[in-house]
């Protein structure tokens, strides 16, 4: 589904990333951890498209499609959604009336009929009423004024609804915040499927007590330097991350 | 990437930019007694409403234009414009059956259709083409409820005493230079009566339309609501693209007696000039409220997208007790627009009130300025105001202004002033892209969420249409 083979990018000619692989096939859930600064965030922004990043080199293929020649809305119109770390608010606009834009823009990609208000209406409510929550968010502006608890189920009700192949969650420190580890952990969980898969990035290890990845990648000086399982984070919280990075001589 | 596509996208055309192409009767080019003499009498117009206008003239010629808006432009040559101009064509109509079908073919391209068959329901029209009006849709209609709804032109020659007693009483014709200007030279607009006890059934609605070369637009426009009545009147107005700068100078009397409502609706859409600030309208208006009788209302909604410059301060002068003065406005500026406008708020009763909602979204190299008074009378016991002033700006070389004026004689008063400033963030447009919304509805996205608590303000007719036009006149100035 993913394939990304020796990517280097940065911001403001600091390269940050230096030759990054990694393959992410349908259904895996991979965790990308790694010691501050290490370029675990980059990797999100890029992947995502953010255009204060410039991409040196290196490619990266999703689904078959050169990602890189794509516009942040094309990516995310083709099924890659990232819940941001520090969602932005955008006044006088309703979280409800942002997801139907949303939605409907990737309804007009494909050739299908945008929803109305009320079609738009009734999936948010199955939705909602899957996840069980309620529709307190619902009727306000975009992560205005939001707690930090509420802006993570935001995005975790926006990866719901738009139903992504590939969700990339950045959650650089939301370790600090144990109810909303608790929130994503459980949403990956949930909407874990054999046809979707996920990338989390996390400086906490804490956050794989309540999830348990197929992966974990440990990223250091803008390279993966170890993979491997569950054991991998186990490791890490034991011994945190100088052994790694050590002996990978970064 | 964002400066380049700021500069790429900057210069959206405008939509009306097409002028019709129509026989006009035009005034010698130039301003002295005589061009005033010959637009009366063109009006067919009493001898007391001549003498009115030379007075105002008189006075003129020796008033200086005002220099302390935050505007720049070339000395205007008030000599080479044509102070009249008038599609030719038969006298007296009986019906629109004789209107020149092209008049007929201008507003229904404007989306304004003034045939019996496509007329905008529940909306009565009147529809000016430069210095006259051509057609007032539902005219019978509202009579019936004693609602007289007039190009001024008729209504000075049918109800003269009405014009009389109110015409200059809320903008004196000398207030300042170009409510001067326009009292000498005015040549159409619309005329309202409510009577009292009756809430106007109909929206009534003033369409503005600018064509000849050369030609100014002076427009006045009288609205009275006696007791106890309700109205809501919009104004929309638009002009060819043309090199040259066209002068509107309009002046707006709005006159609520006790109990009485007068909500007025304004989406300003004159030529703004190229992305080189060639050419565009400049728009010189004075609009002034007097809530006269105790417990009565004025609000002012306004859109502000076209036009070189506006200089426009849409005010209220609350003179009854427990009278409400509104100001909501949306200016946008791109390109080399310059806009300084505001309000202004004048406390002369007991217990008013006044809100003031102004957001001013600047792109391209343009200056926004808000410029507002709120002013508190001695006598004015227990007066409010609440005041938000927000400012957006799109790109990085566009300039918001504000200034407020705030003057208060009585120690009751209570006065609240809110001002933000934010710019349309790349996080913000990321955050919608990664949503999958492309970059141009983001931006409108994000610029009509900004504009919300006004837009809810204007009649639904007007909502959808401020809602658009903000798109086309920001469309893609973001990168």
């Amino acid at each position: 589904m993913l394939q990304v083979n020796d990517l280097q990018a940065g911001i403001e000619g600091t390269e940050i990333l230096k030759g990054l692989d990694l393959v992410v096939n349908p259904g895996e859930v991979h965790a990308i951890m790694g010691p501050n600064g290490s370029g675990k965030s980059t990797f999100a922004q890029v992947l995502a498209g953010h255009p204060g990043y410039e991409v040196s080199g290196g490619t990266v293929t999703f689904d078959g499609q050169d990602l890189l020649e794509m516009e942040a809305d094309e990516r995310a119109r083709a099924g890659v959604f990232l819940a941001f770390q520090y969602p932005v608010a955008i006044r006088g606009i309703t979280n409800a009336y942002f997801l139907q834009s949303a939605i409907n823009a990737a309804r007009k990609d494909k050739g299908l009929e945008e929803l109305d208000t009320l079609d738009f209406a009734e999936l948010l409510e199955k939705k909602l009423e899957d996840i069980g929550w309620d529709d307190s968010l619902i009727h306000r502006a975009v992560n205005d004024g939001f707690s930090g608890g509420e802006k993570k189920r935001n995005e975790i009700l926006q990866l719901a609804m738009l139903e992504p192949k590939l969700a990339i969650l950045d959650e650089t420190d939301s370790g600090l915040d144990i109810d909303a580890v608790k929130d994503v952990a459980a949403a990956v969980e949930r909407f874990r499927s054999p046809q979707r898969s996920f990338i989390v990035v996390t400086h906490y290890e804490r956050i794989l007590n309540y999830f348990t990845p197929d992966f974990v990648h440990v990223l250091a000086g803008g390279k993966i330097v170890m993979s491997g399982d569950m054991k991998l984070a186990l490791e890490l919280e034991e011994k945190g991350y100088d052994w790694i990075t050590e002996a990978a001589a970064v | 990437m964002s400066e380049s596509a700021i500069d790429q996208h900057v210069g959206q055309p405008y939509k009306y930019g097409w002028s019709t192409d129509i026989e006009s009767e035009l005034a010698p080019i130039g301003l002295n007694e005589d061009t005033i003499r010959l637009i009366s009498e063109k009006k067919s117009e009493p001898a007391w409403m001549l003498e009115w206008r030379l007075k105002a003239y008189r006075k003129w010629l020796r008033m200086t234009e005002p220099d302390w808006a935050n505007v720049t432009y070339d000395p205007i040559d008030y000599q080479a414009i044509h102070y009249y101009a008038a599609p030719k064509q038969q006298k007296t109509l009986e019906s629109l059956d004789e209107v020149d079908p092209k008049l007929l073919e201008t507003f229904e391209k404007l989306g304004i259709p003034l045939g019996e068959q496509k007329r905008l329901a529940g909306v009565a029209v009147d529809a000016v083409f430069d210095s006259v009006s051509v057609a007032t849709t539902f005219k019978e209609e509202l009579k019936k409820y004693g609602v007289i709804f007039l190009p001024i032109s008729e209504a000075i020659q049918e109800h003269p005493d009405l014009v009389r007693k109110y015409i200059g009483s809320v903008v004196p014709a000398t207030d300042n230079f170009f409510a001067a200007l326009n009292s000498a030279v005015f040549t159409d607009g619309s005329f309202v009566y409510v009577p009292k006890g009756v809430k106007c059934p109909l929206e009534l609605s003033t369409y503005f339309r600018i064509n000849a070369l050369s030609t100014g637009q002076f427009e006045r426009t009288l609205i009275i609501a006696d007791d106890d009545s309700h109205v809501s009147y919009m104004e929309g107005c638009s002009a060819p693209m043309r090199d040259e700068n066209q002068l509107h100078a309009a002046v707006v009397e709005l006159v609520a007696h006790e109990n009485a409502q007068i909500k007025y609706s304004t989406i300003q859409n004159w030529y703004p000039g190229d992305e080189e600030g060639k050419g565009g309208i400049y728009n010189f208006v004075t609009k002034r409220g007097r809530c006269m009788g105790n417990n009565s209302k004025i609000s002012w909604t306004q859109v502000e997208t076209g036009s070189a410059i506006t200089w426009k301060y849409p005010s209220c002068i609350l003179e009854g007790d427990n009278s409400i003065g509104e100001f909501y406005s949306v200016a946008v500026t791109n390109n080399r627009q310059q806009a300084d406008t505001g309000t202004k708020m004048i406390h002369i009763g007991e217990n008013t009130r006044s809100t003031i909602i102004s957001k001013g979204i600047s792109a391209g190299v343009s200056q926004n300025t808000y410029r507002g008074q709120v002013k508190i009378m001695k006598g004015a016991q227990n007066a409010r105001n609440y005041s938000q002033c927000d400012s957006m700006l799109v790109g990085d070389q566009c300039g918001a202004h504000t200034f407020p004026y705030i003057d208060v004689r009585n120690p009751s008063a209570i006065m609240e002033h809110e001002a933000t400033t934010s710019k349309v963030g790349e996080d913000q447009i990321f955050y919608c892209k990664q949503r999958g919304i492309p970059e141009e509805d983001a931006v409108s996205l994000i610029v009509n969420g900004f504009c919300k608590e006004v837009f809810r303000e204007l009649p639904m007719e007007f909502a959808v249409e401020a809602t658009r036009l903000l798109a086309v006149s920001l469309e893609g100035s973001v990168g």
